[in-house]
């Protein structure tokens, strides 16, 4: 059977047939209607959000009190969440879906392979809303009575491990403050950046355990996340030809060597844009975050501490809001909309590159 | 030099353990799944009954009462999400597997393609800065609207999978007849890949049904039941969300029995969608 050779039914500017003219002018019209919806969107946003970029300019995303009744509007803790809750997400979504992935493709028997995946299908498939609830009413009193203690008595502040993230973190970023230094750009030393890092890491796992909170959120968005992180990896897998498998199984490669050296090696910047697609997602997720964050506005300095998303707070204030408050939330769903945007595109560019290299 | 072969016993132990890793990983990854619907089945069974289905919602604190409006409002939503948004996407579909590639074609596969990555919220603050403000008032016709821009970029990409597929004897077919290209579509093609274009809209509107966020401030919600397309109107989702953050048990029980419903109603969809699939393949 022939798979069509020229591409298009209307692959000629000039249609001699009336009834087609009109046709094609229709389909015209529609598609242009379309575009017109999408570019409408990002106008209508601007222009909803004028007064608060007006009366805020670039500060609105920087400072970080979000007061409506005295009329002031800082979204950095909105910010702050969104990334916030969206790492953690990640963090624990990235290695659970590569390697659900991984194992579908080359570990599993056919048979099961197929039922896990359709299972993983139905992650996909249930409702935010449901994720919400669900997150609310049991996942939430689980964290608080078993996790969060159990996590605060490990991580929580005064334990090994947060000396040592403390120490890890300022390692990290004192070659920084060496090049801010030399520039001239600030003052911080050595010791008060490792102060500031040591607090950081010891207020991680610090405070009461809530339930509702930030590591909660993160927790849900995992799941989400998952099956779009797990479907996109065992595409970018597909890709890689069965030749570089049989080349290193024939080589005398164990499976997890193939998967290693072969396998890993070369799809890494499609797994790389598998995982910033589920960023993406995590970013833009509303209800089951607006459910579970706990909605307060302000910067969390613990996990276990409520926060709010740049979605949950349009989700939670939207109503209740007019002049400048309206537009400020305006203005904080035009920066999701251009994050979120971005993000994708991103992942976008990512998985197109690994599918030119294997290619060519 | 080290020596590589398989009675080298730490590569044999590293693969296992590796292997049991993404073992443990892929079930770690659908445990979740079985914690959900363990507990939507055990929590949501308890109050699925004719009242949840015949009987509108009762005012905090009063035992019973139903879901009667949320479960109609959705429906009606539904359709008016599906009778802008599936002819609008079938047209972007066919327009872009079908017209000559030109500017038209490229902005539209750029502005499907970036819809789809659209948070559900800004549509619905989108909605509300185009329907709602020069309405007046929430209402179902906003509600929809906001649906179908959910709708429109999975329709018209499912679409122009499915045409893509059709081989080009089928066309050389229709036009060596002398049809014009226009009836060799309409009559010949469309026709032939109705199953797969069904797939597309099932799907569709089984991500339409669950969605929440766009309706929040646009249909909004009531309590009263149907009141016209103009006014306020109840969805399932919106439903489970006020009940679900509430208080009150038996406001909760509502909430779990909902998302039983609701649940089930999507899985029904998806399953139909894989069935359909399947027989194509």
């Amino acid at each position: 059977m022939s798979r069509r050779v020229w591409s298009r039914l209307f692959f000629r500017n000039r249609v001699e047939n009336s009834g087609d003219q009109v046709f094609v002018l229709s389909l015209k019209i529609v598609a242009w209607a379309t575009v017109s919806l999408f570019a409408g969107m990002l106008v209508y946003l601007v222009y909803l959000a004028r007064g608060a970029i007006e009366a805020l300019g670039f500060n609105f995303l920087t400072t970080n009190d979000w007061n409506p009744p005295m009329e002031i509007f800082g979204a950095a803790p909105f910010l702050v969440g969104t990334l916030a809750s969206s790492f953690i997400a990640i963090f624990i979504a990235a290695p659970v879906s590569i390697g659900t992935a991984l194992f579908l493709k080359e570990v599993a028997p056919k048979r099961v392979a197929r039922v896990v995946g359709f299972l993983v299908e139905l992650l996909a498939a249930i409702p935010s809303v449901v994720y919400g609830l669900w997150g609310v009413l049991v996942l939430a009193p689980v964290m608080r009575d078993h996790v969060q203690p159990f996590l605060a008595s490990w991580f929580g502040p005064g334990t090994y491990f947060a000396q040592a993230l403390g120490h890890v973190l300022t390692g990290l970023f004192y070659p920084f403050l060496l090049i801010a230094d030399v520039l001239g750009l600030t003052e911080v030393t050595l010791g008060t950046l490792s102060e500031k890092m040591m607090a950081l890491a010891q207020g991680l796992f610090d405070g009461p355990p809530l339930g509702l909170g930030l590591l909660s959120a993160g927790v849900v968005l995992s799941i989400m996340i998952t099956p779009t992180v797990t479907a996109m990896s065992r595409e970018v897998l597909a890709i890689v030809p069965d030749s570089v498998r049989e080349g290193a199984l024939g080589l005398g490669a164990t499976r997890w060597e193939m998967i290693r050296i072969a396998l890993l090696r070369s799809s890494r910047a499609g797994l790389v844009g598998a995982v910033i697609l589920g960023l993406g997602r995590a970013i833009g997720e509303t209800m089951a975050v607006t459910m579970v964050i706990g909605n307060r506005n302000e910067i969390p300095k613990s996990l276990f501490e409520p926060a709010q998303t740049m979605a949950s707070v349009i989700a939670n204030e939207y109503n209740e809001a007019d002049g400048l408050h309206l537009s400020s939330l305006a203005a904080v769903g035009l920066s999701l909309f251009l994050v979120s945007l971005l993000v994708n595109l991103a992942a976008r560019g990512f998985i197109r590159w690994i599918e030119r290299g294997t290619r060519a | 030099m080290k020596e590589l072969s398989l009675r080298d016993g730490r590569r044999k132990v590293l693969n296992w353990s590796a292997i049991t890793v993404l073992c443990v990983l892929s079930f770690l990854a659908i445990t979740p799944l079985f914690f959900i619907f363990s507990y939507l089945a055990v929590r949501g069974a308890g109050g699925l009954s004719l009242a949840f289905f015949t009987e509108l919602p009762k005012p905090v604190g009063e035992i019973g009462g139903g879901m009667a409006n949320a479960i109609g409002g959705s429906l009606i939503l539904l359709s008016i999400a599906s009778s802008f948004g599936i002819p609008i996407g079938l047209a972007c579909g066919v327009a872009l597997s079908e017209l000559k590639v030109g500017v038209t074609v490229r902005a539209l596969r750029l502005s499907v393609d970036l819809l789809t990555s659209v948070p559900s919220i800004v549509i619905g603050l989108f909605a509300y800065a185009v329907v709602v403000v020069p309405m007046r008032g929430y209402s179902a016709w906003a509600g929809g609207f906001a649906l179908s821009i959910v709708m429109i970029p999975i329709v018209a990409r499912s679409t122009e999978e499915i045409l893509r597929l059709v081989p080009s004897h089928v066309y050389e077919a229709g036009l060596a007849l002398g049809l014009p290209r226009w009836k060799v579509l309409l009559r010949l093609i469309i026709p032939g890949v109705r199953a797969g274009v069904t797939t597309g809209i099932l799907l569709a509107s089984a991500r339409v049904s669950g969605e929440t966020a766009p309706l929040l401030f646009t249909a909004f919600s009531n309590s009263f039941g149907f009141r016209g397309l103009n006014q306020p109107i109840a969805s399932l989702p919106v439903q489970i969300f006020t009940y679900a953050t509430s208080h009150d048990d038996t406001w909760r029980q509502l909430a779990w029995t909902g998302a039983l419903v609701l649940v089930f109603v999507v899985f029904l969809l998806n399953l139909v969608t894989r069935f359909l699939i399947r027989r194509r393949e």
